[in-house]
């Protein structure tokens, strides 16, 4: 018989295969890491001291408790680490394990492909020394290292703070936190941030320790330039100039729905997180059947929210397999959902989209890394006419490069709806496509 | 000079590699992205202008620091750990 499948191993993976194995079902569940947890709660190699406490802080209890999951579920299930899913079609997922190609058949299939940071380029973002906000994290939770000596942090969202609290606890020179959201932002956003206070205490908590220990924290300011030459050499906004080798930024998150698209879900453009994203009922079922979804992969909520979904999306699975399952349970998760959902809206309301962002972005400035396309380049051809993301794609090759606009195409759809005059939900939406992640050549194909 | 800079875990065992046919040393537990940053200051070269790049993303998104090894291939360096006596290339990248 063909198993459940489940894609990513992070809190939304785990919870859904934890579900699974409790009635009865033993799924595949597919991670591309090596050890599980996923970016939020991504484990140290093997060989590192430090303890959950030091590399988690308050979510220490969270990411010990996933992992002790996984640690259970291991040996019981169909696990597969370090394994890339790069192709969906007709039931069957394609593989990649270190050089080896496999497919695997599916009966029902749970998509928890998690997020990537958002990025907004600002001039010099491609130097050495400029990395995401979630890179910066990764640099110190996975390998001990800071990203520079004097590390500024950019951009906004909760992130923002997180890291660099993370940094300058761990003792990193931080230089300075430049969010563009203005305080006021963040005042309008309290009443909707008090329905989780919990979560709101301590994002409170990291940006007043940030203050008391002298980390200057501007508020309502974009970062307008990365100075330097073979690497960072200083940051620019207004009139201010400042020294420092690194810089980490990012705009909140975005889903990963390549893998979504090829298994033919239906999107719709979502006004909360500015982006298309695969279409789910409240238990996360797609457009297509058998076909489920759960956690950040479907839309940004977070780690909590995508425990919940993965757990409501393994009930689907059970229930519409004909398998039974306590009927409490899920109406409990999905008002807990629904609760995040709200606090989610006030951090929107709090770390707003900068929306003048395609307005200010200079003719000159490297918009797609791969690819190497100008801001002016993709005006160019809105110029000639073209509006639709794809279509203008073919013409400049904008997220047509490696990474398949993983980290240029949502600023690239934001050229195009300025310069044509569109809406944002109105330049259409980059499709994916197979392979979803490079692949080298001379792939070994078991019989 | 070194991009990256070690804060913690540094009590773990040195491993030997090349980097460009030179001797550099690392730590067991390294990603090749690690190892490289910390004592060099990019990994490989862009594809259209050859200009310096260090990664970005470090979870196996952006494709930005692909590294060669003895064998031909390439690999994310960000997603590969370092192996005892490993030959380490950066392609330099290519101009228009």
């Amino acid at each position: 018989m063909k198993p459940v499948v489940i894609v990513g191993a992070g809190p939304a993976g785990i919870s859904a295969a934890r579900t699974l194995l409790d009635h009865g079902v033993t799924p595949c569940l597919v991670d591309e890491s090596l050890r599980g947890g996923g970016q939020i709660y991504r484990r140290q190699p093997l060989g590192f001291q430090r303890t959950a406490k030091q590399i988690y802080g308050f979510e220490a209890s969270k990411a010990e408790a996933v992992h002790r999951t996984l640690d259970e579920l291991a040996p019981l299930i169909d696990y597969r680490p370090e394994t890339l899913v790069w192709n969906a079609e007709d039931g069957r997922l394609d593989l990649l394990n270190n050089g080896h190609a496999a497919s695997v058949e599916y009966s029902r299939i749970i998509v928890a492909t998690g997020a990537t940071d958002r990025i907004l380029p600002v001039p010099g973002w491609t130097l050495p020394g400029v990395y995401s906000l979630g890179a910066a994290q990764i640099a110190l939770k996975y390998q001990g290292c800071a990203i520079g000596e004097r590390v500024a942090f950019c951009g906004s969202g909760p992130l923002l703070y997180l890291v660099a609290y993370q940094y300058a606890k761990a003792g990193a020179k931080v230089v300075a936190v430049l969010d563009s959201a203005p305080l006021s932002a963040q005042c309008r956003a309290l009443p909707a941030l008090l329905g989780q206070p919990a979560t709101l205490a301590k994002g409170l908590y990291y940006r007043a320790w940030l203050t008391a220990h002298g980390v200057p924290v501007h508020q309502g300011v974009t970062l307008q330039q990365i100075d330097g030459e073979q690497r960072v050499s200083g940051i620019r906004w207004r009139k201010h100039t400042l020294a420092c080798d690194a810089v980490a930024f990012a705009h909140a998150l975005r889903s990963e729905t390549q893998l979504a698209d090829l298994l033919g879900c239906e999107f719709a453009w979502n006004p909360l997180n500015r982006a298309w994203l695969p279409q789910r009922d409240r238990a996360g079922r797609s457009s297509v059947d058998g076909v489920y979804l759960a956690g950040d992969g479907a839309g940004i909520m977070g780690a909590d929210a995508a425990q919940m979904a993965g757990e409501r999306a393994a009930l689907a699975v059970l229930e519409d397999a004909g398998v039974a399952i306590d009927h409490r349970r899920p109406v409990m998760l999905e008002r807990q959902l629904a609760r995040i959902q709200r606090f989610r809206q006030g951090l929107e309301t709090a770390f707003p989209f900068p929306a003048d962002w395609a307005a200010q972005a200079p003719d000159d400035l490297m918009l797609c890394r791969c690819e190497e396309v100008r801001v002016g380049d993709i005006r160019t051809v809105v110029d000639e006419g073209h509006w639709e993301i794809n279509r203008v794609k073919a013409h400049c090759r904008v997220g047509m490069g490696r990474c398949q606009g993983r980290m240029c195409g949502l600023a690239a759809a934001e050229i195009v709806a300025e310069r044509s005059g569109r809406a944002i939900e109105n330049v259409g939406r980059l499709r994916g496509q197979a392979p979803i992640k490079p692949l080298p050549f001379g792939v070994e194909v078991q019989p | 000079m070194a991009l990256f800079k070690r804060l913690t875990e540094t009590a773990r065992p040195v491993l030997a590699f090349t980097l460009d046919g030179q001797p550099a040393t690392g730590l067991l537990g390294d990603t090749l992205l690690t190892a490289v940053l910390t004592c060099a200051e990019h990994l490989r070269g862009s594809d259209f202008s050859a200009e310096r790049r260090a990664g970005f993303c470090l979870m196996g998104a952006c494709q930005d620091c692909w590294v060669r090894l003895a064998d031909g291939q390439r690999v994310r360096a960000c997603s590969t750990l370092l192996e005892a006596g490993q030959a380490i290339s950066r392609d330099p990248g290519r101009q228009l």
